[in-house]
């Protein structure tokens, strides 16, 4: 990034930004005062209706990371990268509303990592539990980090003092409301990331010369008309057999990848965990996914816009280099956007880059607060004790990821390496969890062996793949979706062969955490009966199931 | 977080915090300041980016409908807080 990207902002501008932060501490403040027990704090108090939770659900996961990288994918793989949204996401946010949040609501647990444990007890739950604090302090840093260099580039602040800014105003809110005020501003955040982006997207295909104008240019640049539909996706995966890359985006990216991810993602869940009733929660990720499947018209569509419109991405394109991609959508805002709407699209990046962070912080503080330190150091502590305890998390949180804000500055690559690698927990967890629910033969020691070999299996299928030692010839995306299978696999088999020769435990202690263990009742929402059919999630599910399937066959 | 049943009225406004509220509010303000930028501020070299498209104009008019309709919604259906078992009122 350089100085050709410094956007000129004007009074306007820097005004609508600031109207976006107060109306964040102000949600931030009035979250506080419904805050009086920990539950409060951690879990909003299992209190709030199913839209606010499933639109949260949606900004959560509406970060840096997904913004700049998806519309990175779009410019440069074209239409492929919808599979992310199609055939990732959205069939695995289903799933885990209907078959897997019913375990989670219905055991009342606090968090995912409490479920492991009281369901695997302490082996799998430290593993767990650790692991998942570490990322989130990981990733949240790399959050702040994309944050400050956005502020940096486009406003003229130094790192240091974007890195510092943005970090208090997340520490404020969250450390004053907890996940309620996190969680309202989700959903402000939301919105003020439509308002951005969607003009955004509608500008540039009427300076592109609409639809038609966007397919044809992108049929006459490099990437040819290929970039135009979805399948098979070569480019992507970067398999050379088409029907290994339809596998390898089915199975490792459709399978294995996003439902390790969505599923078991104590980021995401806990926004369902914080509904008001089975059916709300239940509800949560399916009102999450209507949302979800729009989300690449105005993420992936203006990247494809991009690298098409913007001179410094297409040249570099057609000559066959390595361009900005990342840098897409921060260029067309600087071509396209007059002063005015130039403010809201600021003020819409600095939204998405600021949920994201909240989102990893408040997640880090209940399973640091309820499953580590309250489970393992200060056992019987009066309530206030742990809403303390959660607020300090928040404030240490914070700090530490501005120090790994600054790592990212200066080593970039070790921050992919290690998000990569994280990203190879969900895989054998997943396969841990569903295996644990509906099979109770599964024993304790089962499920952190598989843990452990499970995810060693995908750290080593990715060293020896192109990414570091190229033994096997395999790179990029089509390298995960491979280390993840082979995780999920080697999960799998380790825990079914080691539950043979293990004891398991007392059938009647896996009431509410295994399926055949589990009364049916406690898995039905009480009011079930007098429900609308909008508030059904089966039914709503179906609905977004056609609808996702019908959008995969529009652009096939 | 100590005295505050001395003032009841306060105390119910904050039980009855809306989000919807605090979103309408903001996208509207946004509304109305591009229109406002449309109206005052835009040069022919802002409307040259865009092909002519006067862009703070229709996105004003776009944001300010979706504030309206959703404060509309927030004022039809009132968030109902159901009576908490340590409330006394």
């Amino acid at each position: 990034m350089d100085e050709a990207l410094r956007l000129d902002a004007n009074w306007v501008d820097y005004l609508l930004v600031a109207l976006y932060f107060a109306f964040v501490l102000g949600i931030g403040l009035a979250a506080r005062r419904q805050v009086s027990t920990s539950l409060d704090f951690f879990l909003s108090g299992r209190s709030l209706p199913a839209w606010v939770t499933g639109l949260a659900f949606v900004s959560a996961n509406l970060g840096a990371v997904e913004i700049v990288g998806m519309s990175a994918n779009g410019a440069n793989y074209g239409i492929a990268t919808m599979h992310y949204f199609w055939v990732g996401a959205v069939p695995a946010m289903l799933f885990l509303a209907i078959v897997m949040m019913p375990f989670y609501y219905g055991s009342k647990v606090r968090s995912v990592p409490e479920f492991m444990r009281r369901r695997f007890g302490t082996g799998a739950h430290l593993v767990n539990a650790i692991s998942f604090a570490v990322a989130q302090l990981l990733i949240a840093g790399i959050n702040l980090f994309l944050l400050a260099t956005v502020v940096e580039v486009l406003l003229g602040w130094s790192l240091i003092v974007s890195l510092v800014v943005a970090a208090l105003v997340v520490l404020t809110y969250t450390a004053l409301g907890g996940l309620s005020a996190a969680i309202y501003n989700e959903v402000l955040q939301f919105f003020v990331i439509v308002a951005a982006l969607l003009p955004l997207t509608l500008v540039g295909l009427h300076k592109v010369g609409g639809w038609d104008g966007l397919t044809a240019a992108v049929s006459d640049s490099p990437g040819g008309a290929e970039q135009l539909s979805s399948w098979p996706g070569t480019a992507l995966t970067g398999f050379d057999s088409p029907v290994l890359s339809v596998i390898g985006i089915v199975l490792g990216l459709g399978f294995v990848l996003s439902f390790g991810y969505w599923t078991t993602n104590f980021v995401e869940v806990q926004r369902a965990m914080a509904a008001d009733s089975m059916a709300s929660a239940q509800s949560t990720p399916v009102i999450g996914a209507f949302p979800k499947m729009f989300v690449p018209f105005i993420v992936v569509i203006p990247g494809m816009i991009a690298a098409v419109l913007v001179q410094e991405i297409a040249t570099e394109k057609a000559a066959g280099g390595e361009p900005a991609y990342n840098d897409s959508i921060l260029y067309l805002i600087r071509d396209l956007l007059p002063n005015g709407m130039l403010g809201v699209a600021i003020a819409g990046l600095l939204a998405s880059f600021m949920a994201g962070m909240a989102a990893n912080i408040s997640a880090f503080n209940t399973v640091f607060s309820y499953d580590l330190w309250q489970q393992y150091v200060k056992k019987d502590e009066p309530d206030e004790y742990y809403t303390r305890v959660g607020r300090l998390a928040t404030v240490g949180a914070t700090v530490i990821a501005i120090g790994t804000a600054g790592i990212a500055s200066s080593y970039s690559n070790i921050m992919d390496y290690l998000q990569t690698l994280f990203g190879f927990f969900n895989a054998p967890l997943f396969a841990t969890f569903i295996l644990g629910m509906f099979w109770k033969r599964m024993t304790a020691t089962a499920g952190w062996v598989g843990l452990v070999a499970g995810t060693a299996s995908a750290i080593g299928i990715w060293v020896l793949s192109g990414d570091v030692l190229g033994v096997v010839p395999l790179a990029g995306q089509g390298a995960a979706f491979v280390a993840a299978g082979v995780a999920f696999a080697v999960d799998i088999v380790v825990s079914v062969a080691v539950s043979m020769v293990t004891r398991p435990r007392e059938y009647a202690e896996l009431k509410g955490l295994v399926w055949s263990e589990t009364p049916r009742e406690t898995f039905r929402d009480e009011n079930a009966e007098v429900l609308p059919w909008f508030r059904q999630p089966t039914k709503l599910a179906g609905i977004a199931l056609v609808m996702v399937i019908a959008l995969n066959l529009l652009f096939l | 977080m100590s005295d505050k049943k001395t003032t009841p009225p306060a105390t119910k406004t904050a039980r009855a915090f809306d989000v919807r509220t605090f979103i309408a509010a903001l996208i509207g303000l946004y509304g109305v300041i591009l229109l406002l930028t449309a109206f005052f501020g835009t040069s022919e070299e802002d409307l040259a980016k865009a092909d002519g498209l006067n862009v703070n104009l229709w996105t004003g008019l776009g944001l300010l409908a979706f504030a309206i309709a959703f404060q509309a919604w927030a004022m039809l259906r009132p968030v109902r807080v159901p009576p908490r078992p340590d409330d006394d009122g």
